[in-house]
């Protein structure tokens, strides 16, 4: 059996502000399904690298393909918007739009984008918010919610697009602690009955080990280590990548 | 106070033009506030410059100019006499207009980063992210300012006296004036309760629109006015 | 004929410019009546007097609710009915002052109400008298951060003195008017006095806006 065509695809990737280099000649791939945790500390570059796979930053050298099509160099607005429909994210501070609904939320981009009948969109969104224990929420204000349901509903939000790659950045980051466990038990449930691919950022190292199929370890805008979490996190190869789980995990 | 009735109804007949004024002059305004507000934003560098021009323009010189410009100058210039209402509107408007934009400008800018983000994550066009979350938002920020703006717009109508469109402020000072000397004070009282009634009327309106756009984010209006920033 | 006399237009400038003289004077003496008159009502409104303090806002909401023009026509016809009689310029600067001690002492009434509670509080504690609290405490924290608001209004009552032609003020306006009015030209006067305002009016608010970003950042 052969491996399956990577879907996403970064080769050489510099991304640099001004004089301050995030990414430095960054090459890896990502198979369709697979579960990828980005760990580091602060200022490494993992957020960035979700960033650009959204193209909320543009990289200054080397190249980033999803399912073939260039992200990177897309010729333009309209074809970039093609790519960008296949990917979803959710924000460390949700990002949901105060001035709609819950469901104004969630059928937008249905609706708006990928050109949803309103029936079939408010079904769609009925759905995930029952998937995300908030369906009774449906009418609310995103303001009228707690964190933890802000940040359901960003993944309901995200989940509506139907993505084939879901990018999660630091999801739990805002959260109070009680909410958390909820949010990840949600994450993971998804992770396993959906063939979404995943590029997550996150600090909570169990969530890590349980979700991923690979970590990869980044420091000073590179990979240095990239494993299956058991040997990444028993026995990691590398110093920089020992020195950091100690500190995160007896903190 | 015999004259009241006489005074009453010669204001009345300048009504018509004050409030025609007004709302002609609002509505360019805002037409002009949003298109010129939005290509103040606009990435291109002569986009962004040309509005400059306009905004900068007018703002630099007195509405008085302006409107004894397109008066008396316009016409040598393209061989075309506007009539002097419309004259008075068009000067209103790209007065007021020329604020107004700097206005929606800044509101848009202080909606935050992270909402566009969103927006992008969300695969809307850049059109969708404006019209649908960007605005939105912003409108709240700016309908306070708008608000003062208006009423900045309602007081400049009586300039249209100056080009002989008999409004409430001609009225009174070519008709009631000559006429009636002696009830000077009863005339300028009842002027002044006219703006005054129109002012009010202007903050009515918009601050059920505030309530409306301020509801709609699932927050209560702030009611706040920055004065600081109302120049 | 052209539609643009240079020669024209160079013979007339003289005149405009001693108008423009004019207008400045305006400006300046509306500006001094302004800003003081308007620290007198913000520190009034403060001080919360019954019944002074409802006349007053009544009295500032009904000069900022209606036309310059309107006010400026009531000095000029009203006055003389109470046996005072004044030039026209002194209606100017009287009518532009008070009318923009309205918005200036909404002004400083922000920049007051921005000191923080804790300064009042500290001086209250240092037992200083009331008068010194205002001029060593309060204002000398409050005036500076809103010296560019107050900045905006002084440009803003600029370009308002033309409206003063109404009443016969020779500004400059009124100065390209009387000029058209013999020669039957007035392409170029108003262009010329556009173009003068904006020389004056650009660059002050240029200055207002860099003394806006400093006092943003400190």
């Amino acid at each position: 059996m052969s491996a399956p065509d990577p879907l996403i695809v970064f080769d050489g990737v510099e991304k640099r502000f001004g004089e301050n280099v995030v990414l430095r000649d960054l090459s890896f791939t990502v198979a369709p399904g697979e579960h990828v945790t980005l760990i580091g500390p602060s200022g490494s570059g993992k957020t960035t690298i979700l960033r650009l796979l959204m193209t909320l930053d543009r990289v200054t050298a080397g190249s980033i393909t999803v399912g073939g099509e260039s992200l990177s160099h897309a010729p333009n607005e309209k074809a970039l918007s093609v790519v960008r429909r296949r990917i979803g994210m959710v924000f460390q501070q949700f990002n949901l739009f105060p001035n709609m609904t819950v469901r104004g939320n969630l059928v937008e981009g249905p609706t708006r984008v990928l050109g949803l009948s309103k029936d079939e969109a408010n079904a769609r969104a009925a759905d995930l918010l029952e998937l995300v224990g908030l369906g009774e929420k449906i009418d609310a204000h995103p303001t009228q919610l707690s964190g933890g349901q802000q940040q359901r509903v960003a993944i309901a939000r995200a989940l509506a697009m139907r993505p084939d790659v879901l990018l999660l950045d630091e999801v739990t980051s805002a959260l109070d602690p009680e909410l958390v466990a909820g949010v990840l038990a949600l994450l993971k449930d998804l992770g396993e009955t959906t063939d979404i691919t995943f590029l997550c950022v996150t600090h909570e190292m169990g969530f890590a080990r349980d979700f991923s199929d690979r970590v990869m370890m980044l420091d000073g805008g590179r990979v240095i280590e990239d494993a299956p979490p058991e040997r990444l996190f028993t026995a990691p190869d590398h110093e920089r990548t020992q020195t950091f789980l100690h500190a995160i995990l007896s903190h | 106070m015999e004259n009241l009735p006489r005074i009453l109804s010669v204001l009345a007949e300048g009504l018509p033009d004050t409030l025609v004024a007004t709302l002609g002059g609002i509505v360019l305004t805002v037409v002009l506030s949003f298109g010129a507000g939005l290509l103040l934003l606009s990435p291109r560098r002569w986009v962004r410059g040309t509005t400059r021009v306009y905004v900068e323009g007018f703002r630099g010189t007195s509405e008085v100019v302006q409107l004894f410009w397109i008066y008396f100058v316009l016409p040598v210039l393209v061989g075309y006499q506007l009539v002097p209402l419309v004259a008075g509107i068009a000067v209103l408007g790209l007065n007021h207009g020329a604020y107004g934009a700097e206005i929606v400008r800044g509101a848009i800018r202080s909606v935050p980063r992270a909402q566009y983000e969103g927006a992008i994550a969300l695969s809307l066009s850049p059109a969708q992210r404006m019209r649908r979350v960007i605005l939105p938002q912003a409108l709240v920020e700016m309908l306070p300012p708008l608000n003062n703006l208006f009423i900045q717009l309602l007081k400049s109508t009586a300039i249209l006296a100056l080009i002989t469109v008999p409004e409430v402020t001609r009225q009174a000072r070519e008709v009631l004036i000559p006429n009636f000397g002696d009830d000077t004070f009863l005339i300028f009282g009842v002027v002044f309760l006219i703006y005054l009634g129109l002012a009010a009327v202007i903050t009515l309106v918009m601050r059920l629109l505030e309530r409306w756009a301020a509801g709609r984010l699932g927050r209560r209006p702030t009611g706040r006015r920055n004065v600081l920033e109302a120049v | 004929m052209p539609l643009w006399d240079w020669d024209y237009a160079l013979a007339i400038l003289p005149d405009l410019l001693l108008a423009l003289v004019t207008t400045i004077e305006i400006t300046v003496l509306g500006s001094v009546v302004a800003l003081l008159l308007g620290l007198v009502f913000a520190v009034l409104r403060r001080a919360h007097i019954p019944v002074v303090d409802q006349i007053l806002a009544a009295f500032i909401e009904i000069v900022r609710s209606t036309p310059l023009l309107v006010q400026v026509f009531f000095l000029f016809f009203a006055l003389p009915r109470l046996g005072v009689t004044l030039s026209a310029f002194a209606i100017g600067v009287v009518g532009l002052g008070v009318h923009y001690a309205t918005y200036t002492s909404e002004v400083y009434r922000a920049g007051i109400d921005a000191v923080p509670r804790g300064q009042w509080e500290a001086a209250t504690a240092l037992s200083l008298p009331r008068r010194r609290v205002w001029t060593g405490v309060v204002l000398p924290q409050a005036i500076p951060r809103v010296l560019p608001a107050l900045g905006n209004y002084v440009i803003s009552m600029f370009k308002e003195v033309p409206l003063l032609l109404a009443i016969g003020v020779v500004e400059v306006v009124n100065a390209g008017r009387e000029i058209g009015s013999q020669t039957f030209r007035y392409v170029e006067p108003y262009t010329i006095a556009g173009i003068l305002f904006l020389l004056l009016s650009y660059p002050a608010s240029l200055l207002v806006r860099r003394l806006e970003r400093r006092s943003v950042r400190t």
